[in-house]
């Protein structure tokens, strides 16, 4: 009798086992850090690009609708391709596009303005990539799509921006009335 | 005896104090980001990486210390950022106490099956 | 045209393996002799098929047959000989075919050596093995078939990762697979032993043999490793408790535990169903790191190409193989003889016992600080790290009992001894351990809280097995093995608390004062070597009693780009200098990093110490 209770719980206790291990084979191993929405730290100051003072996000953050922080920098080939998309959003109205140039030289990071226009309504230096770790970035180009009224970021786009991307944040963008 | 036992005591403390007050900031970092995954490397710690991503957390785990923050203030700070995924040393908390609780049940539990197996006589 | 031979040869074996399970199975114990003669000729055509299968794949590599897509992924023309070779087992699926190899040969020796047991045991093992066998043939074929055409075909491989291209990488898979697949011959031949009732002294001195080899395999195979995650991968580590490395040591303290208790089974015929419980866990083991390895499931430095299909045949297949052993067990528990005696409080086969108990509990630690990551995951969508502190955390505190343990126990004699024996001597000896551990923790200021009865046992397992070499009471292998093992315990607590290191930003001209040592970054040169460039940074790294100059080499291999980084690395008895350098983005810039390892070399010689131990004890005759 007890063996046989025994070997029921063993059975049970491997299929369990068994169910664990098939579902954690259908999760990508690699991190999603896109669940990890928090609020943005507004405190955050750095330098811009251009008027080379010291501006804090808390400023930049507030007067639109939307914020979205883009992470960019001259020597990234991938945010070259996605700077088309960024020209796009500058043109919705109620999006602001903030731009954290990431470990960049100043002259290269203007001349890749000039060559491909310049959608930022301000664009933060963060020569030694600190201010990018305090805003949770990962590398570049990466964009965070922020509600201004409570600070909450809405979402995390890794990676260069693409249509489906684009699409989604101009949805986001629209709805915003209701 | 007594008065040599606190001599030692002493000793070994002031001796803590002035090695502590001697390091620098880099024995810290290094002690803090050999405790950080570098998350866009695979299987690496931030302290083995040259990624950019993992020189950027030890700029900003130096400028930290420098702001007077402690270990655990860096650890947490980094963690809202980037979630517990980020610290191989898992903190005690609901989710993680299984962890360390079931290889010491199992301790407990074999020691008494061989109590149960050992004559004492 | 060897892509069909070795496939072919494949689904022959797969054939034999069928034929022999439906042989085996159907075998009665009264049946004729020649039985005998049958089953060894069908294994030798099996051994033989997936051995001209692996030749094939070997001579794809060799003469880089990009037809076969194998050798597209994972060579190229540029490659050194050796490591043509070498690649045929450093993928996923040639490695496969190597176990497969080693499986088939393995049991056809098995079934040579064993004949002097009775056939019904021998037979059932061959069952069982070749389930096993049959189970790796259909994984291969329709999940990872390294001998897929490709068309049309291409002219140059993509293979060439350099960091593979290492001597002791290229023999590590190979050795490590021998000690796994050693385990598959243990767990087979227990199913048969307890299956047939014969799980007693006479079969424990049979299959100890196969224990001790695959310990031997199992051990080297995890030292290659180590030395080569230290000479490669350039962070001047040996051991970083990822996923990969942690599933070739859960088969080890298995395997460890059960090289113990299968000499109590044999001198004292106790512990029966537990050694067969170790002989299943060990192969299940083994087997869950191979799924954990190749399905990708694990985040780790390692990682093979991963396709979830191979996840979960794998999964099935070990849940299938546990599923069935455990189930074979309980049927079959009734007939192991119940040996009700207890053994005495003081006494060799409690030692044993307590040895288990330990090496259990490690292997629960690592375990379970392997897959709870994977279960916080799927139960609760939380993803965590579990990284060194952790197991340091579980683990170091209990090493100071076991050390105790360890330091006492070899000398206990079997069935019944006295307390008394553990005389005053020793207890001066371990007081003394502990006052120099004492003044070591004081004289290099460490502030961990169980340092100094950790490093004071440590001393003491040291000194004891020392001498232990004079006294007469147990086999020299043990003596060795024992002293391997506390050598290694030293150098590794010695190495931990020791260990210097430092790292700073350097052009070449900079000079850095460090621990009254001088580094200084003399010049730099470039070099056009065949198939990569090499940065070599001159160094000196200067003291009052030496002057070592250490050239560390960065490569920038093309096919594909990587830059790896070559660490220089002077040894000598009483520490390594460990000098590498890294490309900056910043002009001019290097990251130089220089460690100071103490003792490092003596955990290399400690380990092959303990794996020479389990030598003598495989060619030592039986009494």
């Amino acid at each position: 009798m007890i063996k046989k209770i025994k070997l029921t719980i063993i059975i049970f206790f491997g299929l369990f086992l068994f169910i664990v291990f098939f579902k954690g084979l259908n999760k990508s191993n690699n991190y999603s850090p896109i669940n990890i929405l928090t609020k943005v730290d507004t405190k955050l100051t750095a330098r811009s690009l251009y008027s080379n003072q010291e501006i804090s996000l808390e400023k930049l953050i507030g007067e639109n609708h939307f914020s979205l922080i883009n992470v960019w920098a001259s020597w990234c080939l991938p945010c070259r391709k996605e700077h088309s998309y960024l020209i796009n959003l500058q043109k919705i109205n109620n999006i602001n596009i903030i731009g954290i140039n990431y470990k960049d030289s100043e002259m290269n990071a203007k001349k890749f303005l000039e060559d491909l226009g310049n959608p930022y309504v301000e664009i933060l230096i963060d020569a030694d990539g600190t201010k990018s770790i305090e805003l949770g970035a990962y590398g570049v180009p990466e964009s965070y799509l922020i509600n201004n009224k409570n600070k909450k970021i809405i979402k995390k786009f890794i990676g260069p921006l693409d249509d489906f991307k684009f699409k989604e944040i101009v949805k986001i963008a629209s709805n915003e009335k209701i | 005896m007594k008065k040599f036992k606190i001599l030692i005591i002493a000793f070994v403390i002031l001796f803590n104090l002035v090695t502590n007050l001697l390091a620098d900031n880099s024995d810290q970092i290094n002690k803090i980001s050999k405790n950080l995954r570098c998350l866009i490397c695979q299987g690496q710690s931030v302290y083995d990486s040259q990624s950019d991503f993992a020189i950027s957390i030890k700029t900003l785990i130096n400028k930290k210390i420098n702001d007077g923050e402690n270990e655990n203030e860096i650890y947490e700070f980094l963690k809202s950022k980037y979630g517990g995924w980020i610290i191989y040393d898992p903190e005690i908390n609901k989710n993680t106490f299984l962890l360390w609780l079931i290889p010491l049940i199992l301790f407990v539990f074999g020691g008494l099956l061989i109590i149960r197996k050992v004559s004492i006589k | 045209m060897s892509n069909q031979v070795g496939n072919y040869s494949l689904y022959i074996a797969l054939l034999v393996s069928i034929l022999l399970i439906f042989k085996s199975y159907k075998f009665k114990s009264n049946s004729s002799k020649n039985l005998d003669s049958k089953i060894f000729s069908l294994l030798s055509i099996q051994s033989l098929m997936i051995l001209i299968s692996f030749a094939s794949l070997i001579y794809a590599f060799i003469i880089s047959d990009f037809s076969n897509e194998t050798v597209y992924n994972n060579s190229h023309t540029a490659k050194p000989l050796f490591y043509k070779i070498s690649g045929t087992w450093g993928n996923h699926e040639g490695s496969l075919i190597l176990w497969l190899l080693v499986l088939s040969i393995f049991l056809f020796i098995f079934f040579i050596k064993s004949n002097n047991q009775s056939n019904n045991y021998r037979v059932l093992t061959v069952l069982f093995q070749e389930i096993i066998i049959f189970g790796f043939l259909l994984f291969i074929l329709f999940t990872s078939n390294p001998f897929k055409n490709l068309f049309p075909i291409p002219i140059e491989g993509t293979g060439l990762n350099p960091i593979l291209q290492d001597p002791a990488l290229a023999i590590h898979p190979p050795v490590l697979y021998l000690g796994y697949v050693g385990t598959s011959i243990i767990f087979s031949s227990s199913l048969a032993a307890i299956v047939c009732g014969i799980v007693n002294n006479n079969w424990a001195k049979h299959i100890k043999k196969w224990i001790i080899i695959s310990w031997i395999f199992l051990t080297i195979g995890i030292l290659l490793g180590s030395v080569w995650a230290y000479y490669e991968l350039g962070w001047g580590g040996f051991w970083f408790w990822d996923p990969v490395e942690n599933v070739s040591l859960m088969p080890w303290f298995c395997l460890t535990a059960l090289l113990h208790t299968i000499i109590v089974l044999e001198k004292r015929n106790l512990f029966q169903s537990w050694t067969v419980i170790l002989c299943i866990t060990t192969f299940a083991l083994s087997m869950s790191g191979t799924f954990l390895v190749r399905s990708g499931i694990l985040n780790s430095v390692h990682t093979f190409a991963n396709d979830p299909s191979r996840g979960i045949f794998i999964l099935c297949f070990l849940f299938f193989l546990i599923f069935l052993s455990i189930i074979i067990f309980f049927i079959y528990q009734k007939n192991i003889s119940k040996n009700l005696n207890k053994s005495f409080l003081i006494s060799k086969e409690t030692a044993i016992l307590i040895n288990n108990w330990f090496m259990m509990f490690f292997l629960s630690v690592v375990l379970i600080g392997t897959v709870y990551p994977i279960f916080l995951e799927v139960i609760n969508g939380l993803k965590i790290s579990i990284g060194p502190p952790f197991y340091q955390k579980l683990i170091v505190p209990f090493l100071i009992p076991f050390f105790l343990f360890m330091a006492l126990a070899p000398k206990l004699k079997w069935i019944r001894d006295n307390v008394y024996r553990i005389n005053i001597q020793q207890f001066i000896q371990l007081i003394i351990s502990i006052i120099i551990s004492y003044f070591l923790i004081i004289k290099f200021g460490i502030s961990y809280v169980f340092a100094i009865p950790l490093f004071g046992l440590g001393f003491f397992l040291f000194f004891l097995t020392i001498k232990d070499f004079f006294s007469k009471d147990s086999s020299l292998s043990q003596k060795l093995s024992h002293f391997g093992f506390s050598l290694f315990i030293i150098s590794i607590l010695l190495n931990g608390v020791l260990a210097k290191e430092y790292s700073s930003n350097m052009k070449v001209g900079d000079e850095r004062e460090y621990m009254n040592k001088t580094i200084k970054f003399e010049n730099i040169k470039v070099v056009q070597e065949s198939n990569y460039k090499s940065i070599v940074g001159e160094f000196k790294i200067l003291d009052d009693r030496s002057n070592l100059s250490m050239k560390p080499e960065i490569r920038i291999y093309d096919q594909p780009r990587t830059l790896t980084s070559e660490a220089d690395i002077i040894s000598t008895i009483y520490s390594d200098n460990f000098l590498v350098f890294n490309i900056l983005k910043d002009d001019g810039y290097y990251n130089v990093r220089y460690q100071h390892k103490p003792l490092m070399i003596w955990i290399w010689l400690s380990v092959i110490l303990i794996s020479f131990g389990g030598i003598l004890s495989y060619f030592k005759r039986n009494d």
